[in-house]
């Protein structure tokens, strides 16, 4: 089992520009979502999220019908459906077709999924260029780090770390303007672009009905990786789906914004199939790899595989008084803040990073702005169940069954509980100011030691209620 | 095969067989106000403004055209087979070329010429965007890859929102293989969340409703 990593994020937490980065940036994501959130065109906001809940909630239930329909209609406009079950099986078929067809370039739009995949780096092993063409996921991959957030990848770099990463890997001459190095990206991209084999895109919804995946973004590099090479491969989740291309009225509404405040991104692309007899351009060849890996998994617990619904907005990282405070790169996979907190231990197993569903205050932020009304906060609950559970099973914490066995106990024997508390105040630690702020030294040792270095507690009052009540009764008499 | 294997766990995790119906899906939500025409075109410029995108009201395709011939002056131009462009006399502009249908000839012009001129399927009052439908008569690119879009719309194309194009096009599918809404100029924040416009899409673009 792996331990909080305490020590990469007290350096995050000591670490005052990058606070200043993480804070100011999602704080201004929370600000743009309220406002468009707030203008009188989103009146029926409310309605909205119901209804994207009903329909993600009738579509998870039903993902086999809606899978097989979307690959029907997939095959019907000429695409092909590739299902992989783990990342290792959807990088072969990549690298398959890369050596199939001579793809010597690959660009790439911003794809969470590959990311699952670690796809670049599959590729690379074959000498194929794989370029990254969403602006901070270049930067990113320029700098070899993995993004810091679902929406905003490179949120914790500055312009002056940017200068320094185009100085050294592009062998640019440095340029601390935020509109210069945007162009400069844009001029190496472009020529990428324009000489791509293949290009990669994402995908925010498959679209079972019309057999089409839709693709969001605001700065054309997906409608690029997608008009430009021969070939277009679109990576999903099998969990992307929606019935209906009607159903996107709703969920493109709450998508853009919930994720950056807009009413609709700059580009919505709508894609099925390759270009069609007559069409001038778009690819030659369409696919759609719809990958699982770990989602069946996830399925088989009711109570849990709502956390399939998402969509990937970004929302609950930017409301989380934790990721706020610790940033993207603490969190152990792809996926970070209250979702990756979710998600993480139900791809992995609840042992693999236990500390995750911890990480939370429980304040409710996520679940209250979900733009599909997750209930993060409900299933964080559940899995620090199954992780105690699971715990037990393996026969650890016994200090901590003993000392909760023992609490039972006491609790549900009136008499004991009685002495217990006007015990209390005799034997607990001193307080200050009305909390208990340290505790003994003989305290200070095994799990009990960490709980309290965190942790501070009421004082217990002078008084117990019990007490009060039993002289507010006598008093009556 | 990991497909078989993939959607009997799924159906084994749901409780569900091979073939079984769905129940109701929920219905769906589309609301088409009723907004008429001034007032769409009003919404339509107000919303494409606050994105920085230009738009003109056209009173007729003679002053469609004189505004498009005054913006591509002494710069290249690659304008759409679509055949309203035509009919405003826009294709006869000097510097617009037009009538690619070849693929890399029409990719090359993209890519080095200084404006792209297309008109649009439909455009959106509510939200300042145009739709693009794939086709022969509107290729993908010209939209795309020039630093300059300019699109020519009637506005008999001018739908209040999403909700009436989904409704209009409850499939767009069976149209196109590749949809695009284009709402105002590219754009990114990537880098300390500071706007830039035209990173990979056009910088600029203009919309004139005829």
């Amino acid at each position: 089992m792996s331990i909080l990593p305490a020590g990469e994020i007290r350096k995050t937490l000591l670490d005052d520009r990058l606070q200043t980065a993480i804070y100011g940036s999602t704080g201004r994501l929370v600000g743009k979502r309220r406002e468009s959130i707030d203008d009188p065109v989103a009146a029926e906001f409310e309605a909205w999220r119901t209804h994207a809940n009903a329909i993600k909630r009738h579509t998870i239930e039903n993902l086999d019908y809606y899978l097989e329909e979307l690959e029907r209609n997939i095959v019907k406009r000429g695409g092909k459906v590739v299902w992989c079950k783990d990342a290792e099986e959807a990088a072969e078929f990549v690298r398959r077709l890369c050596r199939e067809k001579g793809v010597r370039r690959i660009v790439k739009s911003k794809s969470m999924t590959t990311e699952e995949v670690e796809l670049n780096h599959e590729v690379e092993k074959d000498n194929i260029d794989v370029v990254e063409t969403d602006l901070g996921e270049y930067i990113l991959q320029l700098a070899k780090e993995k993004p810091y957030h679902i929406v905003a990848p490179a949120l914790h770099k500055t312009r002056y770390d940017v200068a320094d990463i185009f100085t050294k890997t592009l062998g640019v001459e440095r340029e601390t303007v935020i509109e210069k190095q945007t162009m400069i990206a844009r001029r190496v991209l472009r020529e990428k672009f324009l000489t791509a084999d293949l290009g990669i895109t994402g995908a925010n919804f498959l679209v079972a009905g019309s057999g089409a995946v839709v693709v969001v973004e605001n700065e054309g590099n997906a409608r690029l990786s997608s008009s430009a090479p021969r070939i277009q491969i679109a990576f999903a989740g099998m969990e992307k789906l929606i019935p209906r291309a009607q159903d996107l009225a709703v969920f493109l509404k709450i998508l853009g914004r919930s994720a950056t405040g807009q009413p609709l991104t700059v580009y919505t692309s709508f894609l099925s199939g390759p270009r069609r007899p007559g069409e001038i351009d778009g690819p030659e060849e369409f696919y759609l790899v719809l990958l699982d890996n770990g989602r069946t998994k996830v399925l088989q617990d009711p109570a849990k595989r709502q956390a399939l619904y998402c969509i990937r907005c970004g929302a609950c990282l930017n409301h989380c008084p934790v990721y706020r405070k610790i940033g993207g790169h603490n969190y152990p996979w792809v996926y970070s803040g209250p979702i990756g907190a979710i998600l993480s231990p139900q791809f992995h197993g609840v042992t693999r990073d236990p500390w995750l569903p911890h990480a939370s205050s429980l304040c409710g932020a996520c679940g209250e702005v979900c733009p599909v009304k997750i209930e993060i906060p409900k299933i964080l609950l559940e899995l620090r169940r199954d992780i105690a559970e699971a715990k037990e099973r393996e026969g650890e914490d016994r200090v901590q069954q003993l000392a909760f066995k023992a609490w039972a106990f006491v609790m549900t024997h009136p008499k004991l509980w009685s002495l217990a508390l006007t015990g209390a105040p005799y034997t607990m630690p001193e307080a200050e100011n009305g909390w208990i702020r340290s505790v003994p030294g003989f305290m200070k040792i095994g799990p009990l030691a960490g709980w309290l270095s965190q942790r501070d507690l009421p004082a217990p009052a002078p008084k117990s209620f019990r007490r009060l009540w039993k002289e507010r009764q006598e008093g009556r008499q | 095969m990991s497909r078989d294997l993939i959607l009997s766990s799924i159906r084994s995790s749901l409780g569900r067989r091979a073939g079984q119906p769905v129940p109701a899906r929920p219905p769906v939500l589309l609301k088409i106000p009723e907004v008429p025409l001034a007032r769409r075109i009003g919404q339509f410029c107000e919303a494409l403004g606050k994105l920085n995108g230009k738009s003109l009201v056209a009173k007729n395709l003679e002053e469609a055209r004189d505004y498009v011939a005054g913006l591509v002056q002494g710069r290249r131009a690659i304008a759409s087979n679509a055949p309203f462009l035509g009919e405003c006399g826009i294709t006869s502009i000097p510097g617009v070329e037009t009538g690619f249908t070849g693929r890399m000839a029409l990719r090359e012009r993209c890519a080095t010429y200084d404006i792209g001129i297309t008109s649009a399927s439909f455009a959106l009052a509510e939200t300042g965007t145009l739709v693009m439908l794939s086709s022969a008569e509107e290729p993908r690119l010209v939209s795309l890859l020039p630093p300059v879009h300019i699109a020519v719309v009637p506005t008999s194309k001018l739908l209040t929102g999403l909700d009436e194009l989904l409704t209009l096009l409850p499939d767009p599918a069976g149209h196109t293989s590749g949809m695009a809404f284009i709402t105002g100029p590219s754009r990114t924040a990537d880098i300390e969340q500071f706007l830039v416009r035209g990173v990979h899409g056009p910088g600029e673009i203009h919309v004139v409703l005829v």
